[in-house]
């Protein structure tokens, strides 16, 4: 197996896919957003409660490939407990490390998406929950869609 | 078989590199097929001697670009078994040739309370244009079923749908999710008893089986040159004499005229009426040019020759656990089609890819089957004339190797 295509496939991406946390409805949910990913099928719904200006509650559902479940299960780990503006950053920083490649500061898992830069095809999987995700927080009523977005 | 199949690999060039270290193993040729050096050739024949703008010119360049023009009109004709040369519209390729038919003779023959039926396995180019005439004339969409996984045409149910208000009948030859063939000859000649129009999209039979639209009996159909081991951008649209010319135009502007005032102009019959603007004579006559290298291959051959790897593809895949193989069992059209419960298709594609083979993932431009069948997307294969059985070995293989790393292998 070539560097990259591991480098894509790391552990921590396989673990999220195998076993996505924060699956399924949250019933409080005060918010909530679809995203599509038109070019492929990929689908994901984003549910939140949001507490004041924090993030107190998210899950998702959806089906796509590997990269795109592990990064919407990743992702709600990250995002809970989360203000609005810190959930706007940390997709900054995601964006930042999928399109280029940069690891991240900390130790933080989302590094583990820096082997997505290799496949730019696959840089859409990636982001489709954060953007639904976003969406949800500022509540967009327009469905997310990866054709939209700058990524 | 005949002797152009001996080194058939030798005249397409591209096929002769490696992807990620392998040997390339090409197959998405029903997304586009690879093109043959004698059709790159014919292309770069006519820019390199003959170009110049058509039906206009009165030099010898554009006299020269006219016969070729209209040489690859007749040769298209020929290929199709069409009664003439009027017949055939060139197209930008299926989906603008459907959009024709949906957008002129829908907005002419469509009215509230009519029905056009279509079948669930239709591509979305043959969807979607007429969901849009559908909104504009009040008509309504009606489907025939197709049966579960094996992806064949609820034909029983066919005599129930064929009811009075159907205006028209579009369904595709081949299925590009599921290779099923349909039995076009009976579809048209069953909707033709009760004066229903019938529209063929024959984007994945053109370049691999015979098409006789006299045969089949249809009233249009619907093709691309890419998909035929021709280039991008060109296609046709058959349609019966009659019909074209009740039709009105589908765009304005030069070429479509016979004569323009301010404020009204009349309109040349077919295929003028339909090609407004200089049209694109260049790729048509690379498609003429692929005519002449189906033929040479012959086109019982090459459907044999699909079929035969199409069905080895299938037995070999169906013996890998957890695989999920749609489309019919017996006879099907140069493709198989599949899915692997715990992998999705573009891992599986990924993966492949870094195994020197192209594949297809994803949902086929065919959402509705899809979710009717419970998926999200499959893995498809999909071969053509170049493509040989050590190929559907390497296929396998990567799957193999692909389900072990996902650890859905058993």
């Amino acid at each position: 197996m070539s560097a990259e295509l591991s480098d894509l496939y790391q552990n921590v991406i396989l673990d999220h896919n195998r076993r996505p946390r924060n699956r399924g409805r949250i019933p409080t949910a005060n918010r909530s957003a679809h995203g599509d990913n038109p070019s492929c099928g990929d689908q994901c719904d984003v549910f939140l409660r949001l507490d004041g200006d924090r993030i107190a509650e998210i899950s998702f559902e959806g089906s796509g490939c590997a990269i795109s479940q592990a990064s919407a299960s990743l992702m709600t780990t990250q995002l809970k407990g989360k203000t609005v503006a810190e959930a706007e950053n940390l997709y900054k920083e995601f964006h930042e490390i999928v399109t280029t490649g940069k690891e991240p500061g900390d130790m933080s898992d989302i590094g583990a998406f820096a082997g997505v830069h290799a496949f730019p095809a696959r840089i859409k999987c990636a982001t489709l929950s954060w953007h639904a995700a976003l969406n949800a927080l500022h509540e967009d009523p327009a469905p997310a869609t990866t054709e939209s977005h700058k990524d | 078989m005949p002797s152009s199949w001996d080194r058939i690999r030798d005249q397409f060039p591209i096929l002769d590199q490696q992807v990620n270290g392998r040997p390339l193993v090409y197959l998405d040729n029903a997304a586009t097929t690879q093109k043959p050096a004698s059709v790159v050739e014919a292309l770069d024949r006519f820019y390199a001697r003959d170009n110049s703008n058509v039906h206009r010119g009165l030099h010898a360049l554009s006299m020269r670009a006219t016969d070729d023009y209209e040489g690859a009109r007749a040769r298209v004709r020929e290929f199709i078994n069409a009664a003439d040369p009027e017949e055939i519209v060139f197209t930008r390729g299926t989906t603008e040739s459907i959009n024709l038919v949906a957008s002129s003779w829908g907005s002419a023959n469509l009215r509230k309370g009519d029905v056009i039926l279509l079948t669930e396995m239709e591509h979305h180019s043959n969807l979607v244009p007429w969901q849009l005439i559908a909104q504009r004339t009040g008509a309504t969409l009606r489907f025939v079923p197709v049966t579960g996984d094996e992806g064949l045409l609820d034909l029983s149910s066919l005599d129930k749908a064929l009811t009075p208000e159907v205006k028209l009948f579009a369904f595709t030859h081949v299925s590009n999710t599921l290779g099923t063939i349909n039995p076009a000859a009976e579809l048209c000649q069953r909707a033709r008893k009760l004066g229903i129009i019938t529209l063929i999209d024959a984007a994945q039979s053109i370049g691999h089986m015979p098409v006789d639209v006299r045969e089949m009996g249809c009233d249009f159909l619907a093709f691309s040159g890419h998909k035929m081991a021709s280039v991008t951008g060109i296609g046709a649209l058959y349609g019966r004499r009659a019909l074209l010319d009740a039709m009105p135009p589908y765009q304005g502007g030069g070429g479509m005229i016979s004569s323009v005032e301010y404020h009204a102009s009349r309109w040349k019959p077919s295929p003028e009426r339909f090609e407004a603007g200089t049209p694109n004579f260049g790729d048509a006559v690379a498609l003429g040019a692929s005519c002449d290298f189906i033929d040479s291959l012959g086109r019982d051959e090459i459907c044999r020759h699909d079929g035969a790897l199409a069905r080895e593809a299938y037995e070999k895949l169906s013996e890998l656990p957890g695989i999920r193989i749609i489309g019919p069992k017996g006879e099907r059209g140069g493709l198989v089609s599949f899915a692997f419960g715990g992998v999705h298709a573009h891992d599986v594609v990924t993966f492949a890819d870094e195994d020197g083979i192209a594949l297809r993932g994803g949902h086929h431009c065919n959402q509705p089957l899809m979710k009717k069948l419970g998926l999200t997307s499959t893995v498809r294969a999909s071969f053509y004339v170049y493509n040989e059985r050590r190929e559907i070995d390497a296929l396998v293989a990567s799957m193999r190797r692909t389900i072990k790393f996902f650890g859905v292998d058993g």
